[in-house]
């Protein structure tokens, strides 16, 4: 694996792997010293382009766990979001040689259009509507670690699927770890055709009494100019998980942040059945894992580090 | 797994029963009633840790703490060779305070020694044991770092294009140490 750029590009062989890893960076948590050597002396570059606490935070503290330093860069809502300026940002970060470079951005394909301008890893971490590889991995690890293995066990998908690029990679990362995943919302937030993602459809709750797992996404208020919905009261009436939509011996998860009390009832969140704040501890661990492999099985990034190494010794010579 | 033609038992199952008997003794011997705690290596070195717990609390009657230590986040040649070739292993498990007791590193075959530097590291990272030792089911030679077992199953002088492999029942559903060659001099069996 040299890039991490979707679930659909993973077999289910190399999830499992990377679950695996994490496995045994688990007990790391426990300890005093939460540090390993591993990326000593290496650089990971967290390129930004859209507003994020959990997920930038959890990338920094991953790469700061196995010792590597980090460089994190926001640029949000700028002329730097479009296309050449992508470029220019990733080729001028590409010449403090990072062995890395997590990205997220509101396009499609960004992180694969990173690839080719740099030497080093690339991390998807969100590119707008369609995947968000390491929430969807982080999210089977913990189920994995309440459930054992997830094959037959059956998770609902809930809420405003059509905007989720954590729906999406979740999709394709439980099914190809065996589960049976059923996507629920309203009508106009269940993109057509999701069912060639290997899941099924409902626009109710009903049956989802029978779930393993209830999974419900965020209403992102934020993507909704158009009026997918009548209303978000009417939408927590139908669709809302509250103490009577969830099952004493289901699971709830959610990728955060909580909207309370419009997909999840406040009392639900801190529920002994919530996987909430476990998620955010398996974050840090799942992309440790991701970084290892990535990184443990590659020497020095080569063009990127000999680029920034030629600029050098020119300037010296011109000063001289 | 089968053994090949090329191979040839150096311990049997009986050997290397009597080996650990051995080992258990010595290690009892040199520790006295310092308390002390086994460390198993991964993998292999972890059901041999195990075993020789088994056996001090035979003869002796003593409870002593086995830990697991994965070193694969201190190895000296990460981003040298692919991690696909790298097996993963289960997580280090240390719940006994390393403090206050005398760590005894246990693996199955001490080649280079660059498993055993990974280890101390590691193990440091838990706290400051007062001392820490060093057992080995096999000593195949060819160190390559200042590093000397205190307690040695079996010396087998070996050349760097043969491998050592240590099969113990757990993992391999057989005990025995067989002795291979290999057309390429791979740091296989220890290191």
């Amino acid at each position: 694996m040299r890039h991490l750029l979707g679930i659909c590009d993973l077999s289910r062989e190399q999830i499992e792997r990377l679950l695996d890893r994490a496995d045994s960076l688990a007990q790391l948590s426990e300890r005093e010293n939460k540090k390993l050597p591993t990326l000593t002396g290496r650089t990971i570059v967290n390129l930004f382009f859209e507003n994020s606490t959990r997920t930038s935070s959890s990338f920094d503290l991953a790469a700061k766990r196995l010792s590597a330093d980090t460089v994190n860069v926001r640029a949000s809502g700028s002329s730097v979001e479009k296309g050449e300026s992508l470029r220019d940002t990733v080729q001028t970060l590409s010449a403090y040689g990072p062995a890395a470079i997590v990205v997220r951005s509101p396009f499609v394909g960004a992180p694969g259009m990173v690839t080719r301008w740099t030497s080093a890893a690339v991390i998807n971490a969100g590119d707008g509507k369609h995947e968000h590889p390491t929430q969807a991995l982080l999210d089977a690890y913990t189920l994995r670690r309440r459930l054992g293995e997830l094959d037959g066990k059956s998770v609902w998908i809930i809420g405003d699927v059509m905007h989720s690029r954590v729906a999406r990679s979740n999709i394709l990362a439980l099914t190809k770890l065996g589960a049976r995943v059923i996507v629920c919302g309203p009508p106009t937030l269940i993109p057509r055709e999701i069912e060639s993602l290997g899941c099924e459809v409902s626009f109710t709750l009903d049956g989802s009494e029978r779930a393993d797992v209830l999974y419900v996404l965020r209403m992102q208020n934020e993507r909704m100019r158009d009026t997918f919905i009548p209303s978000l009261r009417e939408y927590a009436a139908r669709y809302q998980i509250n103490g009577d939509r969830l099952g004493a011996k289901q699971l709830l998860m959610h990728p955060g942040p909580v909207n309370r009390g419009i997909e999840l009832s406040p009392d639900v969140v801190d529920a002994p059945q919530s996987l909430i704040t476990e998620q955010v501890a398996s974050g840090v661990i799942v992309r440790m894992a991701v970084f290892y492999e990535l990184l443990a099985g590659r020497g020095e990034p080569g063009s990127a580090r000999k680029r920034a190494t030629a600029v050098a010794p020119t300037r010296e010579g011109a000063r001289g | 797994m089968a053994s090949d033609a090329a191979e040839k038992v150096v311990l049997d199952h009986d050997d290397l029963r009597r080996t650990l008997v051995r080992i258990a003794h010595e290690i009892v011997e040199r520790n006295g009633d310092r308390p002390f705690a086994l460390v198993g290596i991964h993998r292999r070195g972890a059901p041999v840790a195990h075993r020789l717990a088994t056996q001090i609390a035979d003869f002796d009657g003593r409870v002593v703490p086995v830990g697991e230590i994965d070193i694969s986040f201190y190895r000296d040649d990460i981003g040298r060779r692919p991690v696909g070739e790298q097996p993963v292993v289960h997580s280090s498990s240390i719940d006994f305070d390393i403090d206050s007791h005398v760590i005894v590193l246990v693996d199955d075959v001490l080649y280079t020694g660059r498993t055993v530097r990974a280890a101390i590291d590691a193990l440091f990272d838990y706290g400051r044991p007062p001392s820490v030792q060093l057992a080995v089911l096999a000593d195949r030679g060819h160190r390559e770092l200042p590093i000397r077992p205190d307690f040695v199953g079996k010396n087998l002088p070996t050349s760097a294009d043969e491998r050592v492999n240590v099969r113990m029942q757990e993992l391999d559903g057989v005990d025995e140490i067989v002795l291979g060659s290999t057309d390429s001099p791979m740091r296989a069996g220890g290191s």
